[in-house]
C-alpha cells in the first residue's frame, strides 16, 4: 500500500483536539459510503458465479448455445486479463486500481443478470462455463478488499494491521507464482478474506435496506400502522420519506463515527493474522537474525584471528628472532647485539599497540569498566565533532544488549564523521519501559539512506538479533534523526557505583 | 621518595618495585587490590603511589576509583595510574580537581625505565605526566573547538608537551627553540586561557584542563 499509514496520525496530532475532531466527524460519512461501496463491489463479485448458476438452474427456456456467443466471447476476453491481473496483484503487484479491474466481471454479471430486458443472460448458453473464472476472480476480489479494508483501518487509526498471508519466496516472478498457486488455497487467510468480505456484503446490506424502508417500516408498524399495506396509517410514507431526507445528514452525520469504529474493531479481530500465523513468522524472523548473528560472529572471529595472526603473532615471532640474535652477537658484535635489542623493544611495543587495538575492537575497555554511557561519552570524546551525551541508565543492561548499543552508537557516529559534515552531535540515552532508547541527532547535512548505505542495513540487522529496532530520519539538508530501540528488561541496579568525579 | 605501589600482575608489580628501588625510591607497599591500596596510604602516607586502573576484586576499574578517593583524604596526594589503555574520559576524572600531582600513563611507558621514572618523580613534586597517546586524541578532538582553538599552532604543540608534563627545558629542547621563546609562549597561553596569575605549576595543570576540556 503506498500511501502513508501514519499521515493521519501526525494530522490529527497538528490539528490538536477540536480541527482533528471536526475533520474526522466530517470525513466519516465519506469513509462510510467508500466501505459500503467497497462491501457491495465485494459482495457482488462473490456472488456473481451463484447467481449465474441459479439463473441458469431457475431460469427461463433453453436457447441455442450459439445465439449469445458474442457474451460468452465478450466475458471470456475480459475475465483472462483479469485473472492475470489479479494473480500478479496477488504475488506481490500494488496498486488499487487492481481491484476495480478483479471487482468489475462480477458486479457487470450481477447487473446483467438483474437488469437484462427479457430472458436472464447466462440462463441458457456457455457463459455458465465461465463460472469457476468467474469464482476464481471474486476469490481474488475478497481478497483485494480484504487488503483495502486492512489499508484503510491502519491508515484511519494509525495502527497497523499485518498482512496474514503466507510469505512468498524471494525470486523470480514465476517462481513467486507457481509458490502462491500451490499454497492460495490451503492459505486460511483467504477463505477469511472470503468470509470477511461476505459479511460486510451482508451488514452493508442489511443497513442500506434496514435504513431504506424504515419510514414505510413507521407507516406499516407504527403507532397507528394498520397491519399490510396500511397506507395513511402514520402519516403518508412520501411525508415520511419527506422527514427523512431532511433527517438523514443528522443521522449520517452521528452515526458514521459509530459505523466505523464497529468497523475498525471487526477488522482488527478478523483480518489480522491468525496466532499460528504470527507465530510461524516469529519463527522464520529468529531463525533468519540467528543465522545473521552467527554469521556476523564467525566473520568477527576470522578478523581476530587474521589480526592476531599478522599483527601481534608476527610481532611476536619478529621480537623472538631479535633476541636470538642479539644472543648470538652478543660477545662478538656488541653494538649490532645492541641494535638487535632496540628492534626488539621496537616490535614488543608494537606488537601492544596492536593488541590494544584489538581489545577496544572487541570489547572497549570502558564499557566493560564503566557501561554504556561513560563508554559512549568516551568515545566522544576521541571524536572531531562536539559531542553531548545525556541520559543515565539506573543499572548494567545485559552485557550482549549493552555491546550491541554501544557498536550501534559507534557507527552511527562513524557515519556522522565521514558523511554527514555534522559540528555537533547530540546523544540521548535512557531506558523506558521495557525498552533502552537511544537518540543520536546531528546537524549535518541529512540524506542519510538505510536502504543504500551498508553501515545503517548492518545495524539494523544486528540489532534485529535482539528484536530492536533503528529509525532513521534523515531529510536533505539535515538534521538526521536516528533512534535505537532495543527491549531489555529494566537494568538490575548498579553493584558497584562509578565513584566520585570530583 | 617513597612510593606506594598497587598492581595486580605479580610480575609488573615485581618489575616496578625493582625499578623504582634501583633508583634509588623507597617502596612503602605494593599491593593487588584497592581496598589494601587505600589502607597502605592511609598508614604510610607515601609521597607517590602507582596504580594499576584494573586491579581485584571488579577488575573493572577499581584502581581509579581507589585513586580518587585517595585524592579526597588525601587532598594533594600525587597519583600515578597505569593502564592498558588510555581514555580522556578518565583523564579528565584524574585532573578534574585542579590540583595536579597527577599521572595517567600506559603501561607500555614503563619499558622506558629512566623516562618512566623520571614520569613518577614529576608527579611526586606535584606535576603532571600524561600519555603522548592521550594527547594525541586531544589534538583530533580539539582541532575544531574551545578556547584551545585560539592558540596558535606552536602554542598548541607547547601546551600538548607541557600536558605530557615536561618542563620549560625539555620543551624548548624538543622543540628545537630557546627556553626564553618556550616561556614567552606559556604566558601567551596562560593569557589566552585566561588563568590569572598564581603559581606556575597550578596554572600549568589548569592550562591543561582548560586543554582537555576543549
Amino acid at each position: 500500500m503506498s500511501s502513508d499509514p501514519g499521515s493521519d496520525q501526525s494530522d490529527v496530532a497538528v490539528h490538536a483536539f477540536d480541527g482533528g475532531r471536526l475533520r474526522r466527524t466530517l470525513l466519516a460519512p465519506f469513509r462510510v459510503a467508500y466501505l459500503v461501496s467497497l462491501a457491495a463491489a465485494g459482495g457482488a463479485a462473490l456472488l456473481a458465479t451463484p447467481l449465474l448458476l441459479a439463473a441458469r438452474v431457475f431460469g427461463g427456456q433453453p436457447d441455442a448455445a450459439g445465439d449469445h456467443f458474442h457474451l460468452y466471447f465478450g466475458l471470456l476476453v475480459t475475465l483472462v486479463p483479469c485473472l492475470i491481473w489479479g494473480a500478479s496483484w496477488a504475488t506481490g503487484g500494488r496498486g488499487r486500481a487492481a481491484g476495480a479491474v478483479l471487482v468489475l466481471p462480477g458486479v457487470l454479471t450481477v447487473a446483467a443478470i438483474a437488469f437484462y430486458p427479457g430472458g436472464p443472460p447466462g440462463a441458457d448458453h456457455g457463459v455458465v462455463w465461465l463460472s469457476p473464472l468467474l469464482l476464481t476472480l471474486g476469490v481474488l476480489a475478497s481478497r483485494w478488499v480484504a487488503s483495502e479494508h486492512r489499508r484503510l483501518v491502519t491508515r484511519w487509526s494509525g495502527v497497523p494491521i499485518a498482512d496474514p498471508y503466507r510469505a512468498l519466496p524471494e525470486g523470480s516472478t514465476a517462481q513467486r507464482l507457481r509458490a502462491w498457486l500451490s499454497g492460495w488455497l490451503t492459505d486460511p487467510a483467504t477463505w477469511r478474506d472470503v468470509a470477511w468480505t461476505l459479511l460486510c456484503a451482508a451488514v452493508a446490506a442489511a443497513l442500506v435496506v434496514g435504513l431504506a424502508l424504515a419510514p414505510w417500516a413507521l407507516d406499516m408498524l407504527g403507532p397507528r400502522g394498520t397491519g399490510p399495506h396500511a397506507v395513511n396509517g402514520f402519516a403518508h410514507p412520501a411525508v415520511l420519506y419527506g422527514i427523512a431526507l431532511w433527517l438523514a445528514p443528522l443521522l449520517i452525520l452521528w452515526g458514521s463515527p459509530l459505523v466505523l469504529s464497529q468497523h475498525a474493531r471487526g477488522a482488527r479481530a478478523l483480518l489480522r493474522p491468525s496466532r499460528r500465523r504470527e507465530l510461524a513468522a516469529r519463527v522464520q524472523h529468529l531463525a533468519l537474525t540467528r543465522a545473521d548473528s552467527i554469521d556476523h560472529g564467525a566473520a568477527e572471529l576470522r578478523r581476530i584471528e587474521r589480526d592476531l595472526h599478522d599483527g601481534a603473532q608476527a610481532r611476536l615471532v619478529a621480537l623472538g628472532m631479535a633476541l636470538n640474535a642479539a644472543e648470538q652477537f652478543f660477545e662478538a658484535d656488541p653494538a649490532m647485539a645492541r641494535a638487535l635489542l632496540t628492534e626488539a623493544k621496537d616490535s614488543s611495543a608494537k606488537a601492544l599497540v596492536e593488541l590494544r587495538d584489538l581489545v577496544r575492537g572487541i570489547h572497549p575497555p570502558v564499557l566493560a569498566d564503566r557501561g554504556l554511557v561513560d563508554a559512549v561519552r568516551a568515545q566522544a570524546l576521541d571524536l572531531p565533532l562536539r559531542v553531548e551525551v545525556s541520559g543515565d541508565l539506573a543499572g548494567r543492561p545485559p552485557a550482549a544488549v549493552e555491546s550491541a548499543a554501544y557498536f550501534a552508537v559507534s557507527e552511527l557516529l562513524a557515519n556522522t564523521t565521514k558523511h554527514a559534515e555534522a559540528r555537533r552531535v547530540w546523544i540521548e540515552i535512557g531506558h523506558t519501559g521495557d525498552m533502552l532508547r537511544i537518540g543520536v541527532t546531528d546537524d549535518g547535512r541529512g540524506g542519510a539512506d538505510p536502504s543504500r548505505g551498508t553501515g545503517l542495513a548492518g545495524i539494523e540487522r544486528r540489532l534485529a538479533a535482539f528484536d530492536g529496532v533503528l529509525a532513521v530520519s534523515s531529510p536533505p539538508g539535515g538534521p538526521t534523526i536516528a533512534n535505537l530501540e532495543i527491549p531489555c528488561a529494566s537494568p538490575s541496579p548498579k553493584t558497584s557505583s562509578s565513584s566520585g568525579t570530583g | 621518595m617513597r612510593v606506594a605501589i598497587a598492581e595486580d600482575l605479580f610480575l609488573l608489580r615485581d618489575g616496578l618495585t625493582r625499578l623504582l628501588q634501583a633508583h634509588g625510591m623507597e617502596v612503602t607497599a605494593a599491593v593487588e587490590g584497592g581496598e589494601e591500596l587505600l589502607e597502605a596510604l592511609r598508614k604510610d602516607r607515601p609521597d607517590v603511589a602507582v596504580v594499576d586502573v584494573r586491579l581485584p576484586p571488579s577488575f573493572t576499574d577499581e584502581g581509579l576509583r581507589a585513586a580518587l578517593t585517595a585524592r579526597q583524604e588525601l587532598p594533594g596526594l600525587p597519583v600515578l595510574v597505569l593502564s592498558q589503555y588510555v581514555e580522556q574520559l578518565y583523564a579528565r576524572e584524574l585532573l578534574a580537581d585542579g590540583s595536579g600531582g597527577i599521572g595517567y600513563l600506559l603501561k607500555d611507558r614503563v619499558l622506558d625505565g629512566t623516562q618512566f621514572v623520571d614520569a613518577v618523580r614529576r608527579v611526586a613534586a606535584g606535576g603532571t605526566a600524561m600519555d603522548p597517546e592521550v594527547i594525541g586524541r586531544l589534538l583530533t578532538h580539539n582541532a575544531a573547538a574551545g578556547p584551545v582553538a585560539a592558540l596558535t599552532p606552536r602554542e598548541r604543540e607547547v601546551l600538548a608537551l607541557m600536558a605530557e608534563g615536561r618542563s620549560n627545558a625539555a620543551i624548548a629542547q624538543q622543540l628545537v627553540i630557546t627556553e626564553r621563546a618556550v616561556a614567552k609562549h606559556t604566558a601567551s597561553i596562560f593569557v589566552r586561557l585566561d588563568l590569572q596569575p598564581s603559581d606556575d605549576d597550578n596554572r600549568r595543570v589548569l592550562a591543561v584542563l582548560a586543554y582537555l576540556n576543549g
